[in-house]
């Protein structure tokens, strides 16, 4: 382990005592995943610097920071697509080697990127199984796949969409972000990354996505979101993770914070109510 | 790809009490409104032109003429199914017209005496030379990341190029003809009429099954089915359609000798179709060439190999277009130093016509079929008007421009292309 934590309120080592503040899910004390000195530089831009982070299982973290605080780049590590410079990534106390998307799917990372991922001309069934589709005798096995993306949306409470047989193309934004979330939680996961699930949604269909993520909390699957509505953040989120110029600088339960000190620590990295992981200096 | 259409009021119009039957027409009015007309205008567009050349000339819907259509019609179909392979991932195939046409003359030659290959092997080593084409147009298109519409532009004027050379190298003076029975028969030959009844009989009697049995096996899991009503409509059309066709084939249609039976031609296109469809619906691939073309960054992140399926798309364009070369060139009883520099461009314009969109995602091997029976009815309708070949072309002209704008009208209210 290289890394140094630099604030006496995080644990040394992943497997040590989680904060008492977010226990009471899991009766390991290893949180889902833990973050430990991770940096990821492109060239000589560092994007992120020396992230300690952790996510909690069955909560939702809100990852928030103005643009171009590395929000995404962190996201994009953890889910794979970027392997980190510097710094140890770990799953259930495990240490994670070579991550990569695909090992990310394996251990139940899922990430629904903005732009969704969802193919326009086919249904909401073909969408949600595509690349894994059911089969019998080698032929599609529709009946099996419509059935269970019946039962799945019930299961979400996504009652908005009528039939799972419609295109996509013909959804609302809010009902393609849950198609998309769905997607994601067939696969098994255990942490679902949303990037800006609720940008460029209208009040009701916002409301709807962030009645999905609660729903995928209660559960029991952890969630990471990132946002820049601070309204949302509050109303959703059990914690919030603020991003300032590549670096963590804060981060614990939602009840710590209010929307003022949570600005101040977007805009500025630093607040006079909030205690911050980094000092002011460097 | 594009932005999501927030709060949509004409979204929520889109489902219907699909269930009662009587509401049939509302429910087909609505999907008309909403883009999803499927095939109905081109459908009627066919009928439209069949109905004006049976004014024009009595003879148009003669069995003999019918016949003689159907066939005109199985090259169009053929290569325009081809087409679709690639234009579904949203590329073009700008030389299958001359690549099948070099196959049907691998095949011509090889059957000629002195090769004297068995017909098999001849057609074998036909279609085999279309899809080496088609897979070399894949590789090329996806690992070097050429566009399509160049790659099979320079294959167009290469192949085009080794066509001549091979049939003139023949030292027959430009000019091969099929010396061989089964190849001449492909379109020439005949079914008994025992056997139309047969094959008609049981086709119909097979997608009705298939079309039934789905609908009982959807009812008794509880998923939303189509309205009763057009269940029943379909199968009617499909009995219908059958006898017609089975009767037009049964009729006698010689003058001097007896001459009943459905051309080889035929079951060929409807098996070509048949696979098609079954691989297109049915399977992984066909779900992933679909998908593909709506959105190849999804499918690739779904973790699909997507060049793996790119390929396979070029491969079943060869394939086809292998077969279709076989039906032109026993068609043409032979194979000449003159290539139709026009059947690519008809092709595209069967597919089109029938409803498949040029940028992917969008299409059906039935497109094709469709298409390819339009174009071939304003060949045959005008030639039997006497009217010109300058005709022709204006008028095939006009009719794809017509099929297209009415599509995106149709679709303007829809959110896909």
């Amino acid at each position: 382990m290289n890394s140094t934590p630099e604030s006496s309120n995080l644990p040394t080592s992943p497997r040590g005592p989680s904060e008492p503040s977010d226990s009471g899910v899991g009766s390991s004390s290893a949180p889902l995943l833990s973050l430990r000195g991770v940096s990821k530089n492109f060239g000589p831009v560092q994007a992120i610097q020396d992230v300690n982070l952790d996510v909690p299982d069955g909560l939702v973290t809100a990852l928030i920071g103005d643009n171009g605080a590395g929000k995404s780049v962190l996201i994009k590590t953890i889910s794979g697509i970027w392997p980190p410079s510097e710094g140890t990534i770990y799953w259930k106390g495990e240490e994670v080697r070579d991550h990569t998307p695909r090992t990310a799917a394996h251990l139940g990372i899922a990430t629904v990127y903005q732009d969704l991922a969802l193919c326009d001309n086919l249904d909401i069934v073909q969408n949600m199984y595509l690349g894994r589709e059911e089969t019998k005798f080698g032929t599609l096995d529709e009946i099996t796949m419509e059935l269970a993306t019946n039962q799945l949306l019930k299961d979400l409470s996504v009652s908005t969409v009528k039939s799972v047989r419609q295109l996509v193309a013909s959804l609302s934004g809010g009902q393609r972000q849950a198609i998309a979330v769905a997607r994601a939680v067939m696969r098994e996961s255990r942490l679902v990354i949303l990037d800006e699930p609720t940008a460029a949604l209208g009040v009701s269909q916002t409301r709807q996505v962030l009645e999905l993520i609660r729903t995928l909390s209660s559960r029991g699957i952890a969630v990471l979101v990132i946002s820049h509505n601070l309204n949302d953040v509050f109303s959703v989120a059990d914690r919030i993770a603020v991003m300032h110029l590549g670096r963590l600088v804060s981060n614990g339960p939602i009840s710590d914070y209010d929307t003022n000190s949570a600005v101040e620590l977007i805009t500025t990295g630093q607040s006079s109510r909030v205690p911050t992981t980094l000092a002011p200096s460097s | 790809m594009s932005a999501p259409n927030v709060d949509d009021p004409t979204l929520h119009v889109l489902e219907e009490d699909a269930n009662s039957a009587s509401n049939l027409i509302g429910t087909l009015y609505k999907r008309l409104r909403q883009g999803d007309s499927g095939m109905v205008p081109v459908v009627v567009g066919l009928l439209l032109l069949v109905t004006y050349f049976q004014i024009r000339n009595a003879a148009f819907l003669s069995s003999g003429n019918l016949v003689n259509l159907f066939v005109q019609a199985t090259i169009f179909i053929l290569l325009g199914m081809a087409e679709i392979w690639v234009l579904l991932l949203g590329e073009i195939d700008l030389s299958i017209g001359i690549t099948s046409v070099l196959g049907g003359a691998v095949a011509v030659i090889l059957v000629d005496p002195q090769f004297h290959w068995p017909w098999f092997l001849a057609m074998a080593a036909a279609i085999l030379t279309t899809t080496a084409i088609g897979a070399l147009y894949g590789l090329v298109v996806v690992r070097l990341n050429v566009p399509s519409f160049i790659v099979t532009l320079a294959g167009f004027l290469a192949f085009q190029g080794v066509l001549i050379y091979i049939v003139d190298s023949q030292g027959t003076g430009g000019t091969i003809p099929v010396h061989e029975k089964v190849l001449y028969n492909l379109v020439y030959g005949n079914l008994t009429p025992l056997w139309t009844w047969i094959l008609a009989i049981g086709g119909v009697a097979i997608m009705s099954y298939r079309l039934i049995k789905r609908d009982i096996n959807r009812r008794s899991k509880g998923l939303v089915t189509e309205p009763l009503a057009y269940v029943v409509v379909k199968v009617g059309l499909l009995v219908g359609v059958g006898l017609v066709l089975a009767m037009i084939f049964d009729a006698n249609r010689g003058t001097f000798i007896v001459l009943r039976g459905m051309p080889f031609a035929i079951p060929i296109d409807i098996g070509v179709l048949t696979i098609g469809t079954f691989i297109l619906t049915r399977t992984k691939a066909g779900r992933y060439i679909n998908a593909i073309g709506g959105n190849s960054e999804a499918v690739r992140r779904a973790g699909v190999r997507v060049n793996r399926y790119r390929l396979l798309a070029f491969v079943l364009t060869g394939i086809t277009g292998g077969v279709g070369g076989l039906l032109w060139v026993s068609q043409l009883n032979g194979v000449n130093d003159g290539p139709p520099s026009t059947l690519t461009l008809y092709a595209i314009a069967a597919a089109v016509i029938g409803g498949t969109s040029l940028f992917g995602g969008r299409g059906k091997m039935i497109h094709a079929v469709v298409g390819g029976l339009i174009i071939a009815t304003i060949y045959n309708g005008m030639a039997l008007l006497s009217m010109s070949a300058s005709m022709q072309y204006i008028v095939t002209g006009i009719v794809l421009l017509a099929a297209v704008t009415v599509d995106s009208i149709a679709r303007r209210n829809s959110a896909i292309r």
